[in-house]
Formats: structure tokens, C-alpha cells, sequence
């Protein structure tokens, strides 16, 4: 099974417990204006095997004793199969799995699909699910996506009892917004599964990249969030739980 | 004698001066937190603010504050000196003053005169014609002797930073021997030793009853020394206070009589602990009482100082004195070397703030008490001044009492010694190869007369070849030329005091080096995995080269170019060896650079892998700027297989990592920065530097130097004041792959 990867991170310390060795993963269904590598949306990548992935890290295993492995993306989940495959070898070592995923492909309809899903859960420790937004017509606005299937696949880990990190990106004007905030709280509330809610304040350090990439950057005009405005949204979060 | 000893537990070291075996008799391993430290005193904090000032007007000065001009320093040349005599609790400077730099005229009078005038100083005439008629000097000495193939090599800088014009330095006493012993016992067995040589006088018969006088000489020096600040140190001490004071007498009397690049202090937190916990357990002392003490003491180590001159600064920058102490590793019976003495070092970083001296080196490995662990990440991540090097590699070498010298030298304390030899330049050995020895700078025929490549591309087995034939010359050039320096220093510029805090019999080690060695692996995979144009001059000789196409870079834990490394190392260590050594010395190599990559890439040509002419080396055994790739792991991992035996003095690694991308809390990054300790020695790892900050910090301090006057950061292998690096040297740290991702 080949994998299309776009880069490695072999100090990963922000994408899951311990230091990680971090899988990005190429391409990528979501359009979110702030992403920050908009360099792995597209098709493309290095291929590469499971096996030959897998090796990279373990061959300096000592540095990740107290972390693991972590795919991220792009989207890894477009890449399923070849997530199965790599994890599945990851598990027989012993390693910590991680999925940071916005779970986008997900489909509670899509039998064979979801068969899929169940293999990936079974040899994977952690997921991080990215909530894009609460709110299903300013998530279209802020992804170019529906973000039903997203909830979905928040309860789904739930039901089969994965553990999960939430992340949520806090944007002036888009998701910073009591009410919104509000009622990804109620949300969340719901879930038993939740190991820590993450939150990210906005930043444009992937600005320059839509340029060389020659994409519009539509939140040019929009500012990065400080720390404060962070804490404040992580409590309006936590209030309605 | 007995009282001095009265609750200690008994053993060899009793009978004969054996300083390990007191110290496994008696510690006490701590394996606790750090929460039962204390803060600085009020005379601690009155003292340091005296001495930040007299700091403060040294940089103000333009670099020193005073000189000696007249003076020419031995252990006793000096009355005793004070900052502040009632507040200060160990005493004792070089000279009179404190910040005055003493005046060294052994190793070479010429240095020592231009030291002097670089700073506006002129020294005593009667004191420059002793030494330029009357008493020769070891500088003297070595040009007298060096071949003009030599002179050639130094001046088109393939070999350079020699210490053949100042002090060799990297010798370090055991220091302890005076506190635990008392100086009269060393003097009694140093003539036990003398009465014992053979009497058949061949040259090195003579050679070891001289040297064995002259230490017995130092030693009663020494009491002198102590003398004069009221202190009588030919007993054994009987308090921490006496100990510690004992011990910097020891070392005091070192760094007034040499003025060695690297005057390291050895391995004295855990010795010194056995005298904290009698003296707390028997309520002489409190904590704070013993703290204070510690920050005295260190306090003084960090105002030694030398007269040096601004082109040294190139080498050697910041004004470094290498006053290194190694703290913790692991006992050879599995109890490990901390002691809540190790905590009180690291904790005058505190009390004190950071600063580059005394060179603070945790001897690392993953046995290593998890609180400690913990302590030392912390507060490398707030103070950036501590270095880390591998215990788990170093003990089944040297047991568990050694220490290092300057920054990576390993050294069994008072046992071992090494021939400090500066550094070969192996990527300009590269282009002597492709140039058939002749300088791509210079023009000169400096190596042997051997073919130049033909043609217009580079063949990778071609100039291995050649490579190889011109690393086997360069080794032969450059041990020969350090067999002169020291044979030339013992007989001008003998160390007589470090040498009698160590036994009879030392072990030498034959210290060479290594410069531009990631340069060479990225080069020659350039040259096998990608094209590589050679562009001639119009002499014929190959001054630049174009690249064409992509090559696996050293830093990204690629072995097709790591392998290239190592080969280097592997043929250059062997040729090395094959040659005779002044006094049996041991020949190792070190990959280690201190500041001088900038000044050695500036002197080299271009290079194979795309470097320009002139741009500075990566320091030590660093991965190119910017070229790893993969993150710090990758980085870490392509050091990491730098095989240690053949590079036993040492594998410099500086990293540098953002906040940010150490973790997300103060607590992650504590156990992150284990993490990556544990990964990084674990995969054999030798050394590493770590810097935890922004590059806009050091942006900010070289815009506003005045508001930083104690950022300490790692460089290579010793910590230096950002602020007092020259700007091209600031330019070259700021250029470094900071580790960060967004």
C-alpha cells in the first residue's frame, strides 16, 4: 500500500501526548481560510510504504518513549487504507497511534466505508478531531463543507469509545463568538470520550504560503487572536459543559 | 589530622591519596526535588551587584577593566584581593583587583605584549626584554623548531588556532586533593614519588625529577598563597567552607600561573556535598548557610579572567575561560553521582542569573535520578547555559570520576591529561585535494604536489582518492607540528601546580581536531548524488563549483550521506594515528570548533555542496544552517551515529529550539526536552548544547545590548554573553536552523 506524504516531523511536540514522530499526509477535501498548509491541499505528495514510514521513526525509537506516532494532514483519512496499514504495524510494535483528522470523509451511511472506520479505531489510541465550526452554515462558510458527517464522527468515537482530543481554532469574527462557543460547549457536553479540549488561537504564520502558492489568503484582513481572548473562549466552552 | 576526617567512613583513600574512593565511601545520593534549595543571602545579592557593576564598566571599557602591566603572575606574585572583604565568604583573586587581568609572560611574550596594547596597555620594558633575552619562552621555543611546511599550513589557515602562542590549557588539577588532604600531605607524597625514580639518567628521568620538583615548588606556593588571606591549608579542611575555600585556592593558584585557552575545574559538587551534609547534620551550617557558600564560590569562578587579544576573539569568542564543571553522571556501582550539591550548582543560576561561567556540564544519562532530570531541563530552558554530554558513553571509558576540560574533552581527574591540538580544516583539505595541493585562496603549493582533478564534473571516487592521499599528509603535517607545541610547552611553560594534584603516572591524551565536517559530508554527497561543475580561475586553479541537481544532506538521518561522515572521520582518525606522539600521548580527535567555524569559513574557499567562499562552517559536529530538514529528531539522529571511539574527545552538537516547539505548557517542555535528551544519548549522542528561545530574542539583544547584559547562550561547546560576541559571530548564531514548526 502506497501513502502520499507531504512531510515529516520527527520532534512533533504539539500533535499529541509526548514528542511525536508526525506523518503529514497529502491532500485534503476541506478549503478552511485559515488553514496554515494550504501546501498539502492538493494531490501530489512523496510516495511512500507503510512499512518504509514506519521505519523512519522506529529506527530512532528511543526519542519517542513517552510519545508515539501521529498521522496528520492534509486530511489522513483520505488515505484510509494506507492509515489501516500504518497503524496496524505501529500497534504491533507497541507504538502510541494518533489520527489528527477533521474527520470530513466520514459517512454513517457508507457501509463499506464505515467497515473501514471500525479497522482504523481498532488500532488507534487517539483522535484528535479538528471542529471546525458548531454552526452548519458558518462551517460551509469557513470550510466550503458541510460539517454534519464532522459531528457525526464525534459521536461515532464516542459510541465505540475512542479517546479524543477536540481542537478548535478561535477566529476573530468566525468561531469567536459566545454563542457559537456556547453551543459547541452543549455539544460536547454530550461526549464521555473527551480527553482535553484544545484550543488554537488564529495566527497567520501560514500567510506567505498562499503566495507563493498563488491562492487569495481571504483573511488577510482578519487579526490573529491573542492569548487572552484564547483563555477567555476556552471558558465560555468549559461554562456550558 | 583525625579531626578533620572525624565522620567520614574510613577506606583506601585513607592510605593513599585517592580522592573516587572517599567520595563512594561517602556521599549521600539524592534523589528528591528541588524544592529544598534556597535563595541568595543578602551579602550574596550585595556581592553580585558589586560585581555586575565592575561587569558593566569592563564592557563599558571597551573589555577590560584593568591590567597588569608590570606584575608577571605566579601563585604568589599578588597580594590577596577583595571585593568586598566582609560580605565575601570564599576569597581570593588573580591579582590584587578584582577584573584586573594578570599578566602571563610563559607561553609567549609577543601575545602577552599585543594583549596588552590592543587595550592600551603597555607592559614594563624591563619585563618584555627578560623574556625576549633572558628567558625564552614556549612561543619562542616552537618557532624555533617548526618546519617551513608547517609555517605554511598555519598561515593558509589548514591548520590552525594552535596553541603555540598562548597557554595549552585543558589540564585540570584535582583540585579536591588540597581540601580532602591538606596541602602538606601532597607535598609528602610528591617527594615520596621524586625518591622513587629510577636513578640511571636518561632524558626522561631527568625530565620527571625536574617536573617533580617544580610541582613540590607549586605546592608550597600554594600555601603561600593561602597565607596571605589568612587562611593555613596544609591540613585537611574540617568544614564546607574550609573545603570549598581549599579547593578555589587549588584552582586560584592554577589560573594565576597559566593562562590556558580552557582552565577547567573537574568534578567537585559531589566531593563538596560530603562536606555540606556533615556539616548540616552536625548543625554548623543551615541550607542557606551552605547555598551561600556554593554562590560565593561560584561567584569567583566567574571573574577569572586573562588578557587576551581581539584576534583570539575570532577563535575563542566572548572572552571564554572554560571553567567547566561536571555535575551528576552515574556511579560504576549504579547509585548515581547527584547530590543535593548538584542542585545547589545549578540553582546559582537563580540566585545569581545565567552566565557562561563556570561551564556547567550535567554528565547525562538515562539513569539519571528523574528529579534531576527534571531540574536540569527546567532550568535549561529558563537559563540556556547548561550542556549536556553522555555519561552512559564516557563511563566504561574513563569510570566514574572524570570530568571534562574546556567542553567535550573527557578526562579521568588526576590521572589523565591531554595535548590540546586545536583543529585541522578538512574541507579545505578537500579543495587541496581537488587543487593538487595548492591554496584556492592563496595560490600557494601548500600540501604535497599530488594531480588535480581533470575535466569539468567531479567523480566521486576520483576525489575520494585524492582526498584520502591529502588527509594522510595533513595528518602527518599537523601531529608532527603538535608534537613540537608540547614538547615545547613542558620545557617553557610547564603546568607544575595542575601537574601536582595528579598522580605520578598520567595517562597523556593526544587531543587533535576537526574543522568543517559537515561541510566535507555534504560535499562529497553532493558530489556522488548530484553534479558537480568545477569552475577554474584563470591560474587553473577550481575556486567555485555549481551544483546541479539534488543530494542527500547530512542532519536528516539520511545514511547515504551520514555513511559519507563517517568514513571521513574513520580514514582521518587513522591516519592520525599512525603517527609518533610526544610522550606516548594517546591520539583522539574531536569534532569541536568552539566559535572558529566563523573564522574558519571565512579563510576556505567554496566548496562542493554550494557553499560560497567565505561563509561561515556550522559549528562543531552541526548539521549545515537550515539543511536539516526532517526536525530535530532527524537532526539529532544523523550526530548521533557519529561513532564516539572514533572521535573520543569529543562530537559537539549546539541546538537550538523555539519555545513553542518544545510543547505547549512548561510542563510538557520539562518532559519533552527529557524526552529528547533520553532519545539523543540513547542513540549514542554524544554532546549537545541546548538554547530554548525565539530568534527575535536575540534580534531584540543585538539591538538593545544594554538590556541584556546576562543573556547567556550555548554556541559549541561553552556559553558565551550574546552581547559580547562580535557582530558577525551574533549574525552567525542568528542564522542557525532554529527548530520550529508552525
Amino acid at each position: 500500500m502506497t501513502g502520499y506524504v507531504h512531510s515529516f516531523e520527527t520532534f512533533g511536540t504539539v500533535d499529541g501526548p509526548g514528542v511525536r514522530f508526525v506523518v503529514f499526509l497529502q491532500g485534503c477535501p476541506m478549503r478552511c481560510l485559515y488553514c496554515h498548509n494550504p501546501d498539502t491541499w492538493s494531490g501530489g505528495g512523496t510516495p511512500y510504504t507503510a512499512r518504509a514510514v514506519l521505519e523512519k521513526m522506529t529506527r530512532n525509537l528511543a526519542f519517542y518513549k513517552t510519545g508515539g506516532l501521529t498521522v496528520s494532514g492534509g486530511e489522513p483519512l483520505l488515505q484510509i487504507d494506507f492509515l489501516i496499514e500504518l497503524f496496524t504495524l505501529a500497534k504491533k510494535k507497541g507504538i502510541h497511534t494518533c489520527l489528527d483528522t477533521s474527520g470530513a470523509t466520514f459517512d454513517g451511511g457508507n457501509k463499506e466505508l464505515l467497515h473501514k472506520f471500525d479497522n482504523l479505531l481498532k488500532v488507534c489510541d487517539l483522535v484528535m478531531l479538528d471542529i471546525k465550526h458548531i454552526n452548519e452554515r458558518q462551517h460551509i462558510k469557513l470550510t466550503g463543507h458541510s460539517g454534519k458527517n464532522i459531528l457525526d464522527f464525534a459521536y461515532y468515537l464516542n459510541m465505540k469509545n475512542v479517546p479524543m482530543r477536540v481542537r478548535h481554532v478561535i477566529i476573530p469574527d468566525y468561531t469567536y463568538k459566545t454563542e457559537y462557543l456556547r453551543s459547541l460547549g452543549k455539544f460536547l457536553k454530550n461526549l464521555s470520550n473527551i480527553e482535553k479540549i484544545e484550543i488554537l488561537p488564529f495566527h497567520k504564520l501560514g500567510e506567505h504560503k498562499y503566495e507563493s502558492l498563488g491562492y487569495d489568503y481571504k483573511l488577510a484582513e482578519t487579526p490573529a487572536l491573542d492569548d487572552e481572548d484564547a483563555k477567555n473562549a476556552y471558558e465560555i466552552i468549559k461554562s456550558a459543559m | 589530622m583525625s579531626t578533620a576526617w572525624n565522620g567520614f567512613v574510613g577506606g583506601v583513600w585513607e592510605k593513599e591519596i585517592n580522592v573516587r574512593d572517599f567520595i563512594q565511601q561517602n556521599y549521600t545520593p539524592y534523589l528528591g526535588d528541588s524544592s529544598f534549595l534556597c535563595g541568595p543571602t543578602d551579602d550574596t545579592i550585595a556581592l553580585w551587584n558589586q560585581i555586575k557593576e565592575l561587569k558593566k564598566q569592563e564592557i563599558e571599557n571597551g573589555g577590560v577593566l584593568d591590567m597588569d602591566t608590570s606584575v608577571v603572575s605566579t601563585i604568589t606574585s599578588h597580594d590577596a584581593g577583595y571585593i568586598d572583604k566582609d560580605k565575601e565568604k570564599i576569597v581570593g583573586l588573580q591579582t590584587e583587583k578584582p577584573l584586573k587581568r594578570p599578566l602571563h609572560t610563559y607561553g609567549g611574550i609577543r601575545m602577552s605584549v599585543k594583549a596588552c596594547r590592543d587595550h592600551g596597555y603597555e607592559i614594563d620594558p624591563e619585563v618584555v626584554n627578560n623574556f625576549t633575552e633572558h628567558r625564552k619562552t614556549h612561543n619562542a621555543g616552537v618557532f624555533d623548531a617548526y618546519t617551513p611546511e608547517m609555517r605554511r599550513c598555519r598561515s593558509n589557515h589548514i591548520i590552525t588556532g594552535l596553541p603555540d602562542a598562548y597557554g595549552r590549557g585543558r589540564i585540570i588539577g584535582d583540585y579536591r586533593r588540597v581540601a580532602l588532604y591538606g596541602v602538606d600531605r601532597l607535598i609528602e607524597s610528591k617527594l615520596e614519588q621524586k625518591e622513587s625514580t629510577i636513578t640511571v639518567m636518561y632524558s626522561d628521568v631527568i625530565r620527571e625529577r625536574e617536573e617533580l620538583s617544580e610541582q613540590i615548588r607549586a605546592l608550597g606556593m600554594l600555601k603561600e598563597l593561602a597565607a596571605k588571606y589568612g587562611c593555613d591549608i596544609s591540613k585537611p579542611a574540617t568544614t564546607l567552607k574550609e573545603a570549598t575555600q581549599a579547593l578555589y585556592f587549588g584552582y586560584l593558584a592554577a589560573v594565576k600561573e597559566q593562562n590556558g585557552a580552557a582552565m577547567s575545574l573537574g568534578r567537585t559538587s559531589t566531593f563538596l556535598d560530603i562536606y555540606a551534609e556533615r556539616d548540616i547534620k552536625n548543625g554548623v551550617i543551615t541550607e542557606k548557610e551552605a547555598q551561600e557558600i556554593v554562590d560565593h564560590f561560584i561567584m569567583k569562578l566567574r571573574m577569572v579572567c586573562f588578557a587576551r587579544t581581539p584576534k583570539y576573539n575570532s577563535i575563542f569568542a566572548g572572552d571564554p575561560t572554560w571553567v567547566t564543571e561536571s555535575l551528576a553522571g552515574m556511579g560504576t556501582d549504579g547509585r548515581p553521582l547527584v547530590t543535593k550539591m548538584s542542585f545547589r550548582y545549578l540553582n546559582t543560576l537563580n540566585n545569581l542569573g545565567a552566565a557562561p561561567e563556570p561551564n556547567l556540564t550535567v554528565l547525562w544519562s538515562s539513569q539519571l535520578p528523574q528529579n534531576f532530570k527534571k531540574y536540569c531541563s527546567e532550568m535549561s530552558i529558563v537559563h540556556h547555559a547548561i550542556q549536556y554530554e553522555n555519561d552512559d558513553l564516557m563511563r566504561p571509558l574513563h569510570g566514574d570520576d572524570y570530568g571534562i576540560a574546556c567542553c567535550v574533552s573527557s578526562m579521568k581527574i588526576g590521572k589523565e591529561m591531554q595535548f590540546f591540538g586545536a583543529r585541522a580544516n578538512l574541507a579545505k583539505c578537500l579543495l587541496y585535494a581537488i587543487n593538487g595541493g595548492i591554496d584556492e585562496l592563496s595560490g600557494e603549493q601548500v600540501g604535497p604536489k599530488y594531480s588535480p582533478v581533470e575535466g569539468e564534473y567531479l567523480d566521486y571516487d576520483d576525489v575520494m582518492t585524492k582526498y584520502k592521499a591529502m588527509m594522510n599528509w595533513l595528518a602527518g603535517v599537523y601531529v608532527n607540528a603538535l608534537n613540537i607545541i608540547h614538547y615545547m610547552h613542558d620545557k617553557y611553560s610547564y603546568e607544575r601546580l595542575q601537574m601536582a594534584l595528579h598522580d605520578k603516572n598520567v595517562r597523556r591524551w593526544f587531543a587533535t581536531g576537526i574543522a568543517g565536517f559537515s561541510v566535507v559530508a555534504d560535499s562529497l554527497s553532493a558530489i556522488k548524488y548530484a553534479r558537480v561543475k568545477v569552475v577554474r580561475d584563470e591560474r587553473g586553479i577550481v575556486t567555485d563549483y555549481i551544483v546541479e541537481g539534488d543530494f542527500p544532506k547530512y542532519g536528516n538521518d539520511d545514511d547515504r550521506v551520514d555513511d559519507i561522515a563517517k568514513e571521513v572521520l574513520h580514514e582521518f582518525i587513522k591516519y592520525l594515528r599512525q603517527n609518533h606522539t610526544y610522550r606516548d600521548g594517546i591520539i583522539t580527535t574531536s569534532i569541536l570548533t568552539i566559535t572558529s567555524n566563523v573564522s574558519y569559513g571565512k579563510n576556505t574557499g567554496a566548496t562542493p555542496d554550494g557553499r560560497k567562499a567565505g561563509e561561515a562552517f556550522a559549528p562543531g559536529a552541526n548539521p549545515m544552517h537550515s539543511r536539516d530538514e526532517n526536525g530535530a529528531v532527524a537532526s539529532l539522529a544523523s550526530v548521533a551515529k557519529i561513532p564516539f571511539m572514533d572521535s573520543q574527545d569529543g562530537i559537539s552538537n549546539t541546538f537550538t529550539i523555539v519555545p513553542s516547539a518544545l510543547g505547549k505548557t512548561e510542563k510538557e517542555r520539562i518532559d519533552n526536552l527529557i524526552a529528547l535528551l533520553d532519545g539523543y544519548t540513547g542513540k549514542g549522542g554524544f554532546h549537545l548544547n541546548v538554547n530554548v528561545f525565539d530568534k527575535e530574542l536575540l534580534l531584540d539583544a543585538q539591538k538593545h545590548p544594554e538590556l541584556y547584559p546576562q543573556l547567556t547562550i550555548r554556541v559549541s561547546g561553552y556559553a558565551v554573553n550574546f552581547i559580547k560576541l562580535t557582530k558577525e559571530q551574533q549574525d552567525e548564531v542568528i542564522s542557525r536552523t532554529f527548530h520550529s514548526r508552525i
